[in-house]
């Protein structure tokens, strides 16, 4: 399985997927319409790095996580 | 990079710092203090850290400032802080202050597009997120658009 988390202002709790890549957790995302906007400017880590690419491949135990705009300061 | 819960003691901070390279032989000490500002009748602000990617940022930086002779340090509240209290101090420590100077201001811009940290407005005890004065990290919208 794969857990997904939101971070920061995103309201969702975690989910745990069964999933091969990146692609997949798209179009399974995409599905959600209250996340629509956060996934358009949200940046995705794989494992705490972050990616630049969906051509990544997931194996069980890893964690995909949604970072959204950030100020810190 | 140090965090705490709540707003940061200031004095007390710039202090152990300072404390800690006296005698290092660095000659320049340069400190940025962020502070929250009284406007749109906010309270105060209020913070959520994502460590493990904050954590890897600031190593990164630290690797930086090591290739110029200087160091980097870095201290951040967690949840509320409030009017006039401070959340956020950067300060780097170099031999020349020109190195200072220019590393303080490259470190604290890319803090602000980079580090893994929301900020809210406290408005009649809740919780807004900041998401206009936001940055979105760069290379994001991988999981947006058409499939």
């Amino acid at each position: 399985m794969i857990r997904v988390e939101f971070l920061g202002p995103i309201q969702k709790a975690p989910l745990e997927l069964d999933i091969d890549n990146l692609n997949q957790l798209r179009s399974i995302l995409q599905k959600d319409e209250e996340l629509q906007e956060w996934l358009q400017n949200s940046a995705v880590a794989l494992n705490d790095t972050l990616v630049s690419s969906l051509d990544v491949a997931l194996k069980d135990g890893d964690k995909v996580s949604l970072l959204p705009p950030v100020c810190g300061g | 990079m140090y965090l705490y819960d709540g707003a940061l003691d200031v004095p007390k901070i710039l202090k152990q710092w300072y404390d800690s390279e006296r005698d290092s032989n660095y000659g320049a000490y340069i400190p940025f203090v962020g502070t929250v500002r009284s406007e749109d009748n906010i309270s105060g602000l209020s913070f959520d850290i994502y460590e493990p990617i904050l954590e890897s940022w600031f190593k990164s930086w630290q690797e930086k400032a090591k290739l110029r002779g200087a160091i980097i340090k870095m201290a951040h509240s967690r949840g509320d802080v409030m009017l006039h209290e401070s959340s956020y101090i950067a300060a780097v420590f170099s031999p020349k202050r020109r190195v200072a100077l220019e590393f303080i201001d490259e470190f604290v811009e890319d803090f602000k597009a980079s580090a893994p940290i929301w900020k809210y407005d406290l408005i009649e005890g809740e919780r807004v997120y900041a998401k206009d004065r936001s940055t979105a990290i760069k290379g994001s919208g991988l999981l947006g658009g058409q499939s």
